[in-house]
């Protein structure tokens, strides 16, 4: 496959028992790209994350990622060849501190006799440091990660997600039920990252998006709408006419 | 408040170990040899709840079949001693064979005359079964109830093929044990039985200590992980698969040596070990005695096995009702179990609803942070 892009979906198509969640979606990523997906519920932005992740096999198409392709292959081992994933609701494991957590995302490899002989190596000991300084959450190293806010869950499975040091990153809606300031570090947490990884952002949130400052993809009905930056898509009269142009302040 | 109860478990941990083995040394000398033998046997069943409570309590898998593992661990010790105290039988072979005709010795027997194999045998047999079982389970993603129901559905193929099985294992009646000789002497001796008590103690901190080295670090958060939240452990690049197939077979290897010392106290392994109200009962166990503790898996399984035997002895058939009732009243009062709800601040809170104890502090938060200021 072509070397420019990190990852090629072609014609991807799902279908759940006859409804098409996707249908013939096609979209290619450029490395170090920052990449924000849109569009109203129901287009199939979760499903084209599934697709990628490995939780969903399509009906038809084709992942490329990296030259190879990820149909077929098992969640884990997608994750390993470098394809992470934040969930829509942060998904952290709520009975253990914020530095076991982010244990579990830095510790490579990640086999069991590894985890159980070994302790961890002090460079990925410095890496977690690092993070929690990134995310604010230095003083709560030793705190449950259930006990912490909203806000902090969020940037804790950033957190996560940055610490597996995956070359794409799948981000979805990473600022949902944050507040404004929470949303404006997060966007400016997001751009810092891409350049080095490969960024995806799924969100509803328009001044989060436009903040972004990035390429956008509109989604509807399982398909690419139109593909532009902020400023022409919002001129596109099909984007206006199944999203943008329902009221919204 | 954190600092008071690391100290608080500290201290539990800590008179715990002091009782246990205060308990271990006294023993022999304060109990009479039946209530010695009882002891010894409750405490080897603790190892199997240990496996429960790593399954369980710390992965999320419910195993309503660790008697099969039991029941393997138990005749291999059973098949071995049979084989060794048969010299004086028609053609050499344990006495039960002449019931039913057999002069040759089954081929699977055969390694089991040697002790060394038989060592090895009890607990990595189980731990071999529980890892195939485990594997093809856990591959094919059958989890929560389904899982439960397998490993039940699997325990009563394990009981129906044993109790049937005449010719090669004694079927129904089991293998006895106490009338057969280990090393000169007879396995249901006086003296025997304390060396056994002996080892099946020491057997019961070394598991106690192992089960803690699994779930110390990374590999324990791990398995944490995948009983919160599964999907999410596979998509930061772990397969749950084989870390749940191994920590299977850890708690089949221990059911295997829990069966061994059971069966070597209690005179016979029979197909009764791999009764359905057996298993459950090795969860309730660990449900009473508290989930995820490991500790309360051992205290849970000595305390609810030696309250049936004195209850029994008191007031017959009121057992059941009582086990039961204790169930119950874990599942809705004590969720966690006596020792999670120990180590949950659980006994500080009822003193305080009661009115006995004044409220210490309500926002430590606020406390700290005052603090700060001050100190500015």
């Amino acid at each position: 496959m072509n070397n420019k892009y990190l990852l090629n979906l072609i014609d991807i198509t799902v279908s759940f028992e006859g409804f098409l969640a996707l249908n013939k979606l096609n979209l290619n990523l450029k490395k170090g790209e920052l990449r924000a997906v849109i569009g109203p519920n129901g287009a199939g932005k979760t499903t084209f994350l599934d697709v990628i992740t490995g939780k969903v096999k399509p009906t038809k198409g084709e992942v490329i990622f990296k030259g190879k392709s990820l149909i077929g292959r098992k969640e884990h081992k997608i994750a390993r060849l470098g394809v992470g994933r934040k969930f829509q609701s942060p998904r952290i494991f709520e009975n253990l501190t914020v530095k076991e957590n982010l244990e579990i995302s830095v510790s490579t490899p990640k086999s069991p006799l590894n985890l159980l002989n070994k302790s961890i190596k002090d460079e990925q000991l410095d890496e977690i440091e690092r993070l929690m300084k990134i995310v604010n959450l230095a003083q709560k190293v030793d705190s449950k990660a259930g006990s912490l806010s909203h806000g902090q869950k969020q940037w804790l499975e950033i957190a996560m997600l940055v610490g597996q040091k995956p070359d794409l990153m799948l981000v979805d809606e990473p600022v949902a039920g944050l507040t404004d300031e929470e949303t404006d570090l997060t966007a400016d947490l997001l751009k810092s990252l891409s350049g080095e990884n490969t960024v995806v952002v799924i969100d509803h949130d328009m001044e989060f998006i436009r903040r972004l400052d990035s390429n956008v993809s509109v989604l509807n009905q399982g398909t690419v709408l139109c593909e532009g930056t902020m400023e022409n898509i919002q001129k596109d009269q099909k984007v206006i006419d199944v999203y943008l142009g329902r009221p919204e302040d | 408040m954190s600092l008071g109860k690391f100290k608080f478990d500290k201290r539990i941990v800590l008179s715990f170990w002091i009782i246990l083995i205060a308990l271990i040394i006294a023993a022999p000398t304060l109990l009479p040899v039946f209530r010695l033998n009882l002891l010894g046997r409750y405490l080897s069943l603790s190892i199997v709840a240990l496996g429960v409570d790593l399954i369980w309590g710390y992965t999320g898998l419910l195993s309503l079949g660790q008697g099969i593992f039991f029941a393997l661990g138990g005749y291999c010790a059973a098949m071995y001693l049979q084989i060794t105290s048969s010299s004086e039988f028609p053609n050499n072979i344990p006495e039960f064979f002449a019931l039913y005709g057999v002069e040759k010795l089954p081929f699977f027997w055969e390694p089991f005359k040697s002790p060394i194999f038989t060592f090895f045998a009890i607990w990595i047999i189980p731990a071999l079964v529980a890892g195939l079982i485990g594997f093809l389970v856990f591959r094919n993603r059958i989890k929560g109830v389904y899982f439960s129901i397998l490993t039940q559905a699997s325990l009563l193929v394990f009981f129906n093929f044993f109790n049937g099985q005449q010719k090669l294992i004694n079927g129904t009646n089991g293998l006895k044990t106490d009338v057969t000789q280990l090393f000169g002497q007879m396995v249901g001796s006086e003296s025997m039985q304390r060396i056994f008590f002996w080892i099946t103690a020491t057997l019961v901190i070394a598991s106690w200590f192992f089960a803690k080295w699994v779930v110390r670090g990374r590999f324990g958060n791990i398995l944490i992980g995948i009983r919160d939240d599964e999907p999410r452990i596979r998509f930061t690049g772990y397969n749950p698969v084989i870390f749940k197939t191994i920590v299977f077979s850890i708690a089949g290897g221990l059911a295997g040596i829990s069966g061994a010392l059971y069966t070597v106290q209690s005179g016979i392994v029979s197909p009764q070990f791999m009764t359905v109200p057996f298993s459950i009962e090795m969860v309730i166990w660990v449900a009473v005695g508290g989930r995820g503790t490991l500790l309360g898996a051992i205290l849970g399984a000595v305390f609810i096995n030696y309250a049936k035997s004195l209850v029994s002895e008191a007031l017959p058939a009121s057992w059941m009702f009582i086990q039961g009732g204790l169930f119950i009243l874990v599942v809705t009062a004590l969720p966690e179990g006596v020792l999670g709800w120990i180590q949950g601040d659980g006994p500080r809170n009822l003193l305080q609803k009661l009115g006995l104890k004044r409220k210490i502090e309500t926002y430590p938060s606020l406390e700290v942070n005052n603090k700060e200021v001050n100190n500015e």
